[in-house]
């Protein structure tokens, strides 16, 4: 079995000034997140910013996040009076984001322009990574503020993994890609439109495109792509600096993984990708596990006992409690395995478990637990 | 209200996590009984069919990867929507070459990517395409279940007109997209809402179904996946009894062993009564409601099967 992973002495480090939560979707990113950001404020003093994604309803309210205003608020009613840490928290408005992007890279017109364009409503709010891009922005702007000792970021909940580390570079990559060029290219040399492209240079594609996409869509994307060609440069610029900073030594991943197939399997994708990327994996967080509270018992036995009890007639709740406890065993050891094929893989990476809880985690008591868990 | 299967395309969706592939893949082997054709379709490119059935990654082709009593038989297709376009453009314009030089170009990728309800049209298109098909005035298949994208992602999945009207406002892909939604519309189609006995799956099922209810998408039956069966109806035993309990089952009777069942009874009740509470919400909707119970053994072939017959009771 690999190391124990020292949540704590993450948090106590001065020098560590970024945490990030990854893992697939439903694993328990965003409570591990809150946790940890409540007690980096609480048990080490720091003062913390957790930047949660999609919260649930409910965790959300326990944050005082009622809203998506996407600014930082502080968390009232939390226990700092000992240590003097601070928990701000803030729901990430992609929408918001993106137009402070386009706002940050071009004058106010060209800006207004964008805007108004079809195309932007379509990419800032349904582009498959601007999500991901959006909260690596996010980031990096909480980074340049420089007021926190401590940011913790959830990560969106992509259908892999691995896309917000590779969505912020597939979103630069495409607003300075070749296609973009291509279409630009005759409003660059005066044209007054991309149709000067379907009798010149590239016959059969442009009218393929005409074709099927209709020449409104033409008109709109040609008017897209040159209100943005004034910040390709920043776009892919703002993507690097962001790899930069996840590469740094003063930021952690703490990969979120539940003992299911999928989400070991994801896990394990991830720990290697940010081993290549060489980006700092502090440890896995083994989530909602389960454990049996009678270990001498077997699962074989106790269900043989429970169908020669249940025969017998004799006490009914005994058969019951029984199968509840084989079922439990049976799932545990089931958990056990499916986690190993992590830890076999990744035996350096350092692992902590935390156990499933009764109910799901909505409110800052049960994310002290949790917090208590990782400790 | 009673379970339905009436429909030819059956959508399958759910919060990740909750097994939609599973009760897809099993939905899919339950329609194909009494000698019919099924096609399961995935849309997502993760694979996770072929991952089921322990398969080598499905290309874009349907095959043939499970048969059912009665001579059925399950076809899969890995949709990607790439192919699905260049399919498309051949179909209507004959493309040939230079639809491999648009793929060249990287147009493809471009225009899925710059424009995504372009990308779902041609999914969802894909899906229409199948469930309409006919071989020698037959139907192609008697029905096709698609493994959809999960409860956050399917309305804007489903909802093709509203996202490509906003891009285009006539043309092929406007035609495209106008037959789609108004097959997705129809009692053709049904949507099936995968949900887990815990606080965010419910949550998010609730949310799926009224959004599908405004979209105007018909929504059929809510399924609970990994329900566990109803045990300790009496209630919580006393460490007493459990102790009495064990003797006669010839276990041993030490406190630990009493006191570790006792606290799982326990863990187990608190447990039951939270499933009772969401089960009551889920019954609020007035839907069909099907609980699968939870495979021993895990997802295997035999598991699918189990899961199928739970189905069609």
């Amino acid at each position: 079995m690999s190391a124990d992973l020292d949540v704590d002495a993450i948090l106590a480090d001065p020098g560590s000034r970024i945490i990030v939560c990854c893992g697939a979707g439903g694993v328990g990113k965003t409570t591990t997140a809150a946790a940890v950001a409540l007690r980096a404020a609480e048990r080490h003093g720091r003062r913390t910013v957790v930047l949660t994604i999609d919260p649930a309803k409910r965790l959300a309210q326990s944050l005082g996040l009622s809203e998506l205003d996407n600014t930082p608020r502080q968390v009232k009613g939390i226990d700092t009076e000992a240590t003097g840490g601070e928990l701000h928290a803030m729901m990430l408005d992609m929408k918001r984001t993106f137009d402070d992007v386009v706002l940050a890279h071009t004058d106010p017109q060209r800006a207004q322009e964008i805007f108004a364009n079809p195309f932007y409503a379509a990419m800032s709010s349904t582009f498959s990574g601007t999500q991901e891009y959006m909260a690596m922005e996010k980031l990096g702007q909480l980074r340049a503020r420089d007021e926190w000792d401590l940011i913790v970021v959830d990560t969106p909940p992509s259908r892999s993994a691995l896309d917000f580390l590779d969505a912020p570079a597939r979103l630069a990559r495409f607003l300075d890609g070749k296609m973009l060029r291509l279409l630009l290219a005759p409003a660059k040399a005066g044209g007054k439109s991309v149709f000067s492209l379907v009798t010149a240079s590239f016959g059969v594609f442009s009218r393929v495109v005409q074709k099927v996409l209709g020449a409104q869509l033409l008109t709109d994307l040609s008017g897209f792509v040159a209100a943005l060609d004034s910040m390709f440069g920043g776009f892919r610029q703002r993507a690097e600096q962001t790899y930069r900073i996840l590469q740094d030594k003063e930021t952690a991943f703490l990969l979120v993984a539940a003992p299911e197939p999928d989400a070991i399997r994801e896990a394990a994708y991830f720990a290697q990708r940010l081993r290549e990327d060489r980006m700092p994996l502090a440890g896995l967080v083994l989530n909602r596990m389960h454990a049996s509270s009678a270990p001498g018992l077997s699962a074989a036995d106790s269900l043989a006992a429970a169908e020669a009890l249940a025969e017998s007639g004799e006490s009914p709740a005994t058969v019951d409690a029984l199968r509840i406890h084989a079922a439990l065993t049976e799932q545990a050891e089931r958990e056990q395995r499916v986690a190993a094929r992590f830890t076999t893989s990744f035996p350096t990476v350092p692992t902590v478990v935390v156990m499933a809880q009764p109910a799901d985690v909505h409110d800052v008591d049960g994310l002290r637990s949790i917090g208590e868990a990782l400790a | 209200m009673t379970v339905d299967w009436s429909a030819r395309l059956h959508v399958v969706t759910g919060k990740g996590g909750t097994g939609k592939t599973s009760v897809a893949a099993s939905l899919a082997l339950a329609l194909a009984r009494d000698g019919n054709r099924t096609l399961l379709v995935e849309v997502e490119g993760r694979q996770g069919i072929a991952q089921l059935f322990g398969l080598d990654p499905l290309p874009y082709e349907e095959r043939r990867i499970a048969t059912a009593p009665g001579g059925g038989e399950v076809r899969a297709l890995a949709v990607d929507a790439e192919a699905a376009l260049l399919e498309y453009l051949d179909m209507f314009y004959k493309l040939g070459a230079a639809g491999r030089a648009l793929r060249k170009v990287g147009a493809i990728d471009f225009a899925t990517t710059i424009a995504p309800g372009l990308r779902d049209v041609l999914l969802t298109g894909k899906a229409k395409e199948a469930t309409t098909r006919s071989v020698n005035g037959r139907r192609a298949y008697h029905a096709v279940v698609v493994d959809a994208p999960p409860t956050g992602r399917i309305g804007r999945f489903l909802n093709v007109t509203a996202e490509t009207a906003r891009l285009a406002k006539m043309g092929p892909i406007k035609t495209q997209s106008d037959g789609v939604a108004a097959l997705l519309r129809s009692p053709i189609t049904s949507v099936h809402v995968v949900t887990l006995l815990e606080e965010m799956p419910v949550q998010e099922t609730l949310d799926a179904i009224m959004e599908l209810e405004q979209l105007g998408i018909p929504v059929g039956n809510v399924i609970v996946n990994n329900a566990r069966p109803p045990l300790l109806a009496g209630g919580r035993p006393t460490q007493a009894e459990l102790r009495r309990g064990l003797a006669a089952a010839g276990l041993p009777t030490d406190r630990a062993t009493v006191a570790g069942l006792h606290a799982e009874a326990k863990g187990y009740l608190a447990r039951r009564e939270l499933e009772d509470s969401l089960r009551a919400e889920l019954a609020e909707l007035d839907r069909p409601l099907i609980e699968l119970p939870q495979l021993p053994g895990g997802i295997t072939r035999h598991g699918l099967d189990v899961l199928a017959d739970t189905l069609l009771r």
